[in-house]
């Protein structure tokens, strides 16, 4: 008598194609404006591109649809079988960084699939960006299968299959103009609310130009910021964003000195201050908050640059507040 | 001017490398290269601590203290009192 559980069931292997559909790039749309962020993805399990063999390569990806559309589409008439992890919706690299695409994910998701049933070889393609969740040694070991990491982006898997090996520069991380542009939507909906309520408060308290004040410092740190950071002067992201704010800050600073002619010359000045002591801040502080969008920043220096720098942020928007405060009953 | 980006946690030992390569396969930012049999650090000071060289180093040779270096999850973790900041940009 055959025991019921040792007969290994017919692995479920759902088909799939490297052609993105209207709806497909409607949801890709949806997940850079960031709406419904954590349901941009899809079923984990086995999936079938094309008509793969069991000699058939395997990818590995994660189960948001932006990094399995990535690995299906750069694999137009490739017959291969993909993988996905369950990694909640995140993408391969920050799921990598949290470890749930990670070592006892794929070898959980292999026994759950029965992968080693369905392909004559032992041995996954992972995107290079899975290596800081995955020890491919581990994997071996608990696996028996080999672990070979792929370039950091999908677009060269072609040319990586020719050889099997990734040039230094398909195993690099860049942020280009167009990978920190499409980051944008994503930041000013951060900011949106908050700049939104305090805009219309100090459009009541301080006036318009208080309230231009205010958005126009949000959008340099959530706009002009992503786009423009490789060419803005200084190494941390903090002076980046204090000298941007400046430059932003300056119009209302001459705003200051140009509307009220008849004023003082101490009582332009305390205007303007107000201006170039908050605006540079807030601004300071959203590129700061920046650093975790990109693909370089180190947590010990991003610390190091949040003790250096977020005390002065402080005073400085403290100090501007204060002086406008201050306005109302000298002004 | 400061540039709070020129340390880092990453500690390598020569002496337990194995030749392997994985860290050069591995890591983003090009930080090991090759030297005939060993891996050597080319560039350090562009490690970004993410802790792929060290998962993947089956000799232990490399040692980095890796997390998330974004400043938006470790005010988050500093606000609501969290022990180790997450990425958590669901």
């Amino acid at each position: 008598m055959i025991e019921l559980s040792t007969i290994p069931s017919a692995p479920r292997v759902t088909a799939t194609t490297s052609r993105l559909t209207a709806s497909n790039r409607r949801d890709h749309f949806l997940a850079r404006i960031g709406y419904r962020r954590g349901d941009h993805r899809l079923e984990p399990g086995l999936y079938a591109l094309g008509a793969p063999s069991p000699e058939s390569p395997v990818f590995v990806t994660a189960n948001y649809t932006l990094s399995f559309d990535a690995l299906r589409s750069a694999l137009d008439g490739v017959d291969a079988y993909i993988l996905v992890l369950d990694t909640k919706g995140i993408n391969v690299w920050c799921a990598a960084g949290k470890g749930t695409f990670g070592t006892d994910e794929i070898v959980a998701r292999l026994h759950a699939t029965g992968l080693k049933n369905v392909v004559s070889h032992r041995k996954l393609i992972l995107p290079q960006l899975g290596a800081p969740g995955v020890a491919a040694h581990e994997v071996k070991r608990r696996t028996g299968f080999w672990v070979e990491y792929g370039p950091v982006r999908a677009e060269d898997l072609p040319e990586y299959l020719k050889t099997h090996k990734a040039t230094p520069e398909m195993r690099t991380a860049r942020f280009t103009l167009r990978d920190r542009l499409v980051l944008i939507p994503i930041e000013v909906k951060g900011a949106l609310l908050p700049t939104l309520a305090a805009a219309l408060v100090l459009y009541f308290v301080g006036g318009p130009l208080a309230s231009l004040a205010a958005l126009t410092a949000v959008l340099a740190g959530t706009v002009l910021f992503p786009l423009l950071l490789p060419w803005i002067p200084t190494s941390n992201f903090s002076t980046k964003g204090y000298l941007l704010g400046l430059l932003a800050a300056l119009p209302f600073a001459a705003a200051s000195f140009l509307r009220h002619p008849d004023w003082a010359w101490w009582q332009q000045l305390l205007q303007a201050l107000q201006f170039l002591l908050a605006m540079p801040a807030v601004t300071a502080f959203l590129a700061l908050n920046f650093t975790g969008a990109t693909t370089f920043t180190s947590r010990s220096g991003v610390k190091r640059e949040m003790f250096a720098y977020i005390p002065a942020m402080a005073w400085t928007f403290g100090l501007g507040i204060l002086l406008a405060i201050a306005s109302i009953f000298v002004l | 001017m400061l540039n709070a980006y020129l340390e880092n946690t990453l500690v390598y030992n020569a002496e337990a490398c194995n030749g392997c390569a994985k860290c050069v396969e591995v890591c983003p930012h090009a930080v090991f290269e090759m030297d005939g049999r060993k891996a050597v650090l080319a560039r350090p000071t562009a490690c970004m601590e993410c802790g792929a060289c060290q998962l993947n180093c089956i000799t232990g040779a490399i040692a980095v203290e890796s997390g998330v270096g974004c400043a938006a999850a470790m005010i988050r973790a500093a606000l609501t009192g969290q022990k180790e900041a997450t990425c958590d940009c669901a």
